[in-house]
């Protein structure tokens, strides 16, 4: 009796591969808005489950024990990384950027084997491009990893020459990959291609440092997407080549994203190495005074605001804060303050990051609000306090052409009545440059821990607020 | 050429440029999640995976398509669920929890 089900759904392969492409784009349609994205990847794992069930009908299986074991595995690792902290999510994404590559890789690899030498001219060029994209994007998304996690060091590692070093590798890879496709039948050579690509991911990667970490992973991501979209030129697979085109063009556009949000090129984050002009800005060094508040002075100050626009960064989820930050949000929403949350596309560690941090601190989302509308809002609001942030608020992005950062796009904190900054000390931020913004004389420094001062904050407010209660059911 | 390329090309640039149409409109409120989204969905390899583990008996294909089975899986069941943990929290004001 299953035997003509099996035949039926053979048949009909293709038309189940051709609903899984339509949910796939479905579900990246949906999560245009937040509203419809949760139905987005229903759709997508709707479309995954009914790719895979098809594939299990294919009449070419003939054992199915390695597969059992391989979806086993997957499981395995697969449960814990869906997991994770949302602060680890950076590096997670880009342990799974590895894995795609991996898994392009190597089945390119085992493609070549299987068929070599009698292999075409042609179909050698896709394997070669296809292992060559994949290894690199392998090693490159594993060092990414590591930097994000902070086993490797985040600051760019870099020497002379270095770039030169770098298209020598290469090069070699090509010129390697190009005598397969004159002589397929040369397989000693296909393990040194593989291996000097894999070598070329850990050169690509290594010089960059943690600043450019959202760029990097948005390139990587891009890589990942083209190898599974040559793997499926290889295999003559449209529903890969439609993710792989998919992943692609996604990570794509979040490189161009990030490249403009840093005001910097491709070229630029590939072979610039940021983090190395920090000697250009610290030559001059004048005295400044700065004026500094208590955290009394500054819950007195946010309450008595109409509006206010908290710039956060990167810093405020390392001094793990952002719950205390929801707090005073709630505080000063119950006395009546307008409070918005203005989103740099770099604070955080990748595209979107800072978001999803202050969304699971129970920040409503409409709060979240984007550069261009910030910095419309900006010049009306009574105060802009900054957490954690530093460059994406400096104004020498600006105004100084001599500065680093000049170019980069910023969050015009300068603009509000009153800024203040939460800081632990004047040290200049992880690119090093200073920061004219502390030195107005309409800003107040918050020296201390940003989880420390906003506590106090919390509690200076939620006097207020008591008080405000009282005095309210007292009049009545 | 072969003519199977000639196909794949039509079909990688119409979906390159669909790509690019539909995730330009994505909130960068959810650029996080559109990336574990997109790896999720990259992780359709595994149906190559598949195929290359289970097509013949000989080590070095059923051994290299195990690994890239349990790589793409794993990505494809990670991906899924770091997205919907992620579109959960994203509330809008006025509607909260309790």
């Amino acid at each position: 009796m299953t035997a003509p089900i099996v035949l039926v759904i053979q048949q009909y392969a293709d038309f189940s591969y051709v609903a899984a492409i339509a949910l796939f784009i479905l579900s990246l349609k949906w999560l245009s808005s937040p509203a419809t994205a949760r139905r987005g990847v229903l759709s997508g794992e709707i479309g995954a489950a009914l790719a895979l069930v098809t594939t299990f009908f294919d009449p070419r299986l003939v054992q199915f024990r390695w597969i059992a074991v391989g979806l086993l595995v997957g499981l395995i690792i697969g449960i814990p990384l869906g997991l994770v902290k949302m602060t680890a999510v950076p590096q997670r994404t880009a342990m799974s950027h590895a894995f795609g590559a991996l898994a392009a890789a190597v089945i390119g690899i085992s493609e070549y084997y299987v068929h070599a030498p009698h292999i075409t001219k042609f179909g050698m060029t896709e394997i070669a491009m296809e292992v060559i994209i994949g290894c690199l994007s392998f090693t490159g998304s594993l060092i990414a990893a590591g930097k994000l996690q902070e086993v490797l060091p985040q600051r760019p590692i870099t020497y002379r020459g270095q770039n030169y070093v770098s298209l020598a590798i290469f090069s070699a890879a090509v010129i390697l990959a190009l005598i397969l496709i004159i002589n397929p039948g040369a397989p000693y050579l296909f393990p040194a291609m593989v291996g000097v690509s894999l070598f070329f991911g850990i050169l690509l990667v290594t010089p960059i440092g943690g600043a450019d970490m959202p760029t990097v992973i948005s390139l990587l991501n891009s890589y990942v997407g083209l190898s599974a979209a040559l793997l499926g030129f290889v295999l003559n697979s449209k529903v890969l080549v439609v993710a792989g085109a998919l992943d692609g063009s996604s990570g794509f556009i979040l490189s161009v994203i990030m490249c403009k949000a840093m005001n910097r090129s491709f070229t630029n984050v590939l072979f610039g190495a940021f983090g190395q002009v920090t000697a250009a800005a610290e030559q001059v060094k004048e005295e400044r005074t700065v004026r500094s508040a208590t955290a009394e002075e500054a819950a007195a100050i946010l309450a008595a605001a109409t509006s206010v626009v908290v710039v956060p960064g990167y810093g405020m989820a390392v001094a793990q804060a952002q719950h205390k930050v929801r707090e005073m949000f709630d505080l000063l929403t119950t006395l009546g303050v307008d409070v918005k949350f203005a989103i740099h596309p770099v604070a955080g560690r990748m595209p979107g990051h800072m978001n999803v941090l202050l969304a699971e601190a129970d920040v409503p989302y409409d709060k979240l609000v984007e550069m261009e509308d910030a910095n419309s809002d900006l010049p009306q609001a009574d105060v802009a306090l900054v957490i954690g942030a530093n460059d994406v608020t400096n104004p020498a992005a600006k105004t100084n052409q001599g500065s680093p950062i000049y170019g980069m796009p910023i969050i015009e904190a300068d603009k509000a009545h009153t800024v203040m900054v939460i800081k632990r000390s004047m040290n200049p931020g992880f690119a090093g440059i200073d920061n004219p913004l502390y030195y107005l004389d309409k800003t107040l420094m918050l020296f201390g821990d940003a989880k420390a001062f906003v506590s106090d904050i919390v509690r200076d407010l939620s006097e207020a607020a008591k008080g405000a209660k009282k005095s309210a059911t007292g009049g009545r | 050429m072969p003519q199977g390329f000639i196909t794949n090309l039509y079909v990688f640039v119409l979906a390159g440029f669909l790509g690019f149409e539909v995730i330009r409109r994505v909130s960068p409120l959810l650029h996080t999640p559109l990336m574990s989204l997109t790896n999720a969905l990259d992780a359709i390899v595994v149906l190559a995976a598949i195929i290359i583990c289970g097509e013949t008996r000989e080590v070095l294909p059923t051994v290299l398509g195990a690994i890239a089975v349990a790589a793409a899986f794993s990505n494809m069941i990670g991906g899924f669920l770091i997205t919907d943990r992620m579109l959960r929290m994203f509330k809008l004001s006025g509607r909260k929890k309790q």
